[in-house]
């Protein structure tokens, strides 16, 4: 940190040691806390002084020592003073805050990605390997872990306090979150949007471990299928390789490449391919139909479940690309500019 | 700066030994005189019974939510129980309590006798209002009787329209109709500002109460309107499955958060800025003091509530707005949190050379000032974007918006119902355990809201049935303090019952203060002022006010 490293660190070590204070268990963490701090600082000082304010002419005009009030008009420099000293305060908390919220919500491009569905009530997590988890999850230290999640029923919201992280899961949409955890251990994960009866048990439990462990970890529980071989699995019995063959007859578009990918559209926009886009096309193909195709794709709304989805998706990602698209953008509206792929984009 | 002095006159004892023998609450008899009366003082008084009787059962529910908490485990209830005990407490509190509570209590009573009007513009109107009140309450009650609802006071989709089979549209229907009865009270309070001032009440010379209630009440007609029309959408989608919200059928959750929102957020003023102006007339009065910077606070009501329309995505931060528009909304939350700022320093130099008395309702209003720069500050925290990823949905939230509405609108109710009771009922309530209560309740509150800050800091999320056994120390300080505050609140009702028919005749002023209101009998005459008053002097003119009994004084002697 900043501020005064050495002050800090006796601080965090005094705080962590305390049950008042959640441990700092990601590089987040200490920015969030300095936030923290000086916001408790100044809202201790504002009440201080009124305090001393309102206790202090209680004391110095009660009627028994002023019998009889000074009528004043008001005074504009002193409201002059309280506006702008509180403003420039709320100025420099915005500012602060809005760094720490691009900072926590801004994965850095080489985060490893793991996928996170909640419904009522657990959540289930898989890693690319095909590792699959319920009410856990294991990443290492030291590695940006991106998830990117979305619920299959209602609201949820995906909390670790320790790594003061959290974001809404929702259905229908994509939407991520990133840490670097920095202690292993185990720390608590929390759905914080009311979700219904079992809300409060729909708790679970992120472990950190070494990168060590964390290899070893993966090898004992991998499933033996990764979720793009899954999805692959899928692509075939879904019928999806009739259209998609990538043979230059084919009546749908080549996949290979198309993620990260800008795609012209019949309807003349053009759209950035990222997974939510992908999740998007497979239940609503009618609304984006690649320019030089007829709209023939079926809908597969109902017959695919989330786990499914990420698996296509998955799957389709793996199908040769150097991209990887910043992921920061949760929505399927996104016009995020990237790079384009050689011949995908059709003039 | 212009500063004169001036002394208080030492009136002679000018309490008549009874209440007058004519006034508004023995005009006339029976129970129809006061189910079909027109009077806005009945009509307030209707309301305060009513409020009051929510208020004690979303207490219950408050208490009982406290005692699951105690301890970790889910012990003392099932969770779908427990998920109809905070709903029902959340329902109950915000829209059968909060909203309507000073409006259409004090402000239905003071209004028009503080501008010198004979009654509100629309009294027919106004009875029709406190109706609509009751059948949307019992609506709401009808939910709780049949079986309960559980989709928390927010109605979220698509939890509320697909999966849930409680009475969910029983419940909305009731809080639809309990919209109207607040937008008819705003409507009237508007028309009756502008139109029914009597000669020489100019704006600037009105009370702030008025000021407050004015800018709460556009609000009301503004805001409501999109709640009614967000609840229609989830019964429709809930009863016929229109999937305005529904993902699967091409529709979208976030429009609803959206759309409650901006409602909601705006609701948070209606439910502070009324209170804000009961805060103005106590300090003033028990200062002697006019208010520090006058154009000032009045201007800042309706600042608050013109801005408070253009910062409901606050609530949804984490929701996946886009980084940008975060960004805006989180400034504008930073701007209308000054006007909130400007308040407190203003009335904290109110009491500057002033000749200060402390009075229960001062020591309410105190307690106010304390507790609302907690929860102002506290919505700083959650105003700036980073901090409120960690913060929200936590216990921080319920700790913060208990101190702006509980510790502000609450504490600002009771310091108007003390301040005002003399008027409404002719009589004093007894001192000393009056002011036993505002200290019960300051310290109660305390005790209960407090912890659940740090509660909050270390993650425990709110709605929560059974936590983690390492938040417990702080939940049982919770309870404890739940337990104080509930003897603050229940000492008023008693003392206040026994003060009906054995408290000290008050007289017309008993407290000296400038309004309109303390000019005529206590109680008021039904028509409230026999002749209409001209006025030719400033709110809070303690000099004019001086000059006026002085006169009284020679011309009764
Ligand atoms: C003794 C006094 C009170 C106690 C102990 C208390 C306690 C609580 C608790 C623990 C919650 C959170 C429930 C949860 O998130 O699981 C809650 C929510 C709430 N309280 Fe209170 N409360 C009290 C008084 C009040 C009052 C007086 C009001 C309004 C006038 C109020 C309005 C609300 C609202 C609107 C909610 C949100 C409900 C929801 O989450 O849906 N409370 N209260
Ligand atoms: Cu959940």
């Amino acid at each position: 940190m900043h501020i005064s490293p050495v002050l800090w660190q006796f601080l965090v070590k005094w705080l962590n040691a305390s049950a008042l204070f959640p441990r700092e268990a990601s590089t987040i963490a200490p920015y969030a806390d300095a936030l923290y701090f000086f916001l408790l600082l100044i809202t201790v000082v504002g009440l201080t002084l009124v305090g001393i304010l309102i206790f202090g002419f209680s004391i110095r005009y009660r009627k028994e020592k002023h019998p009889v009030a000074v009528q004043v008009e008001g005074s504009t420099l002193l409201e002059a003073t309280w506006t702008i000293i509180p403003l420039a305060l709320f100025l420099i908390v915005f500012v602060w805050g809005a760094l720490l919220y691009f900072r926590i919500y801004n994965p850095p491009t080489n985060a490893m990605n793991i996928y996170v569905v909640g419904k009522q009530w657990m959540w289930k997590a898989e890693h690319a390997g095909g590792q699959h988890e319920i009410n856990a999850l294991h990443v290492p230290t030291g590695i940006p872990v991106q998830l990117t999640m979305i619920s299959q029923d209602v609201f949820h919201s995906f909390s670790i306090p320790d790594f003061r992280v959290k974001r809404e899961v929702i259905p229908g949409r994509y939407s991520t979150v990133w840490f670097q955890a920095t202690t292993p251990g185990t720390y608590h994960i929390f759905c914080t949007q009311y979700c219904g009866t079992n809300h409060s048990a729909m708790i679970g439990e992120v472990t950190v471990l070494t990168p060590d462990d964390y290899a070893k970890w993966t090898q004992e529980s991998t499933s033996g299928m990764s979720l793009a071989q899954n999805g692959e699995r899928l692509f075939a019995s879904m019928g999806c390789n009739a259209c998609h063959s990538g043979s230059a007859a084919a009546r749908g578009p080549n996949l290979a490449g198309v993620y990260g990918s800008k795609l012209q559209l019949t309807n003349g926009s053009q759209v950035l391919v990222n997974d939510a886009y992908l999740r998007d096309a497979i239940l609503n193909p009618s609304q984006h139909i690649t320019a030089g195709y007829a709209p023939i794709m079926p809908t597969y709304q109902g017959q695919i479940s989330e786990d499914g989805l990420i698996d296509l998706v998955e799957y389709i990602k793996a199908m040769q690309t150097n991209y990887r698209v910043q992921q920061t953008l949760t929505t399927s509206t996104s016009n995020q500019a990237a790079p384009t792929t050689p011949g995908v984009v059709k003039p | 700066m212009s500063a004169t002095s001036y002394t208080i006159v030492n009136l002679p004892d000018q309490r008549t030994a009874t209440i007058p023998k004519r006034n508004y609450l023995n005009n006339e008899d029976g129970l129809l005189s006061w189910l079909f009366t027109g009077d806005h003082k009945r009509i307030a008084i209707l309301y305060l019974i009513s409020i009051t009787f929510f208020f004690f059962i979303g207490g219950a529910f408050a208490g009982l939510i406290r005692l699951e908490l105690l301890t970790p485990q889910p012990d003392l209830v099932a969770s779908d129980t427990y998920n109809k005990f905070f709903s029902m407490h959340g329902i109950v509190m915000i829209f059968l309590f909060l909203v309507p509570s000073v409006p259409a209590t004090l402000g239905n009573f003071l209004i028009p006798i503080m501008i010198g009007a004979k009654d509100l513009a629309f009294p027919k109107v106004n009875l029709l209002s406190w109706y609509l009140y009751w059948i949307g309450g019992l609506f709401t009650m009808a939910a709780l009787v049949l079986g309960g609802v559980d989709t928390g006071w927010t109605f979220t989709t698509p939890l509320s329209t697909h999966y849930l089979n409680t009475h969910v549209v029983t419940a909305a229907t009731g809080v639809f109709i309990i919209g109207f009865s607040s937008i008819f009270t705003g409507l009237n309070f508007i028309v009756t500002l502008h139109r029914m001032r009597a000669p020489g009440m100019t704006w600037f010379r009105l009370p702030l109460f008025c000021w407050s209630n004015y800018a709460a009440s556009i609000l009301m007609v503004l805001g409501t309107p999109v709640l009614a029309i967000t609840l229609v959408l989830v019964a429709l989608e809930r009863l016929v499955g229109i999937g305005v919200f529904d993902p699967t059928k091409g529709g979208d959750p976030l429009l609803f958060q959206h759309l409650f929102w901006f409602y909601s957020h705006p609701a948070v003023y209606i439910m502070i800025l009324p209170g804000m102006g009961v805060i103005s007339e106590v300090i003033s009065t028990f200062s002697r003091k006019r208010v520090f910077g006058y154009t000032a606070v009045a201007f800042s009501s309706v600042a608050i509530a013109l801005f408070g329309f253009f910062v409901w995505a606050h609530h949804m931060f984490i929701m996946g707005v886009s980084n940008y528009s975060a960004l805006v909304f989180s400034l504008l939350t930073m701007l209308v949190a000054v006007p909130s700022a400007i308040k407190i320093f203003n009335w904290a130099f109110t009491l500057q050379k002033g000749s200060i008395t402390f009075e229960t309702p001062m020591l309410y209003a105190f307690g106010f000032l304390g507790l609302f720069t907690i929860g102002g500050m506290t919505g700083v925290f959650l105003g700036a974007l980073g901090m409120d990823i960690h913060l929200t949905e936590t216990y921080f939230i319920v700790a913060h918006f208990h101190f702006v509405m509980v510790g502000g609108m609450l504490m600002a109710f009771l310091a108007g119902i003390h301040f005002w009771w003399p008027k409404m009922t002719g009589r004093m309530y007894p001192e000393s355990l009056s002011k036993l209560a505002a200290v019960t309740t300051f310290i109660g509150f305390n005790l209960t809201f407090l912890p659940q800050f740090i509660l909050g800091y270390l993650g425990m999320p709110r709605r929560y049935h059974a936590y983690p056994p390492e938040f417990q120390v702080l939940n049982v300080l919770s309870t404890a303090g739940a337990t104080v505050l509930g003897v603050g609140y229940m000492l008023p009702l008693l003392y206040l019952g026994w003060s009906l028919k054995y408290g000290a005749i008050a007289g017309n002023n008993p407290w000296q203060a400038t309004g309109l209101e303390w000019q005529i009998q206590s109680p008021p005459l039904t028509e409230n002022f026999i002749e209409t008053p001209v006025v030719d002097h400033e709110a809070y003119d303690y000099e004019w006010l001086e000059h006026k009994t002085a006169q009284e004084v020679t011309t009764v002697g």
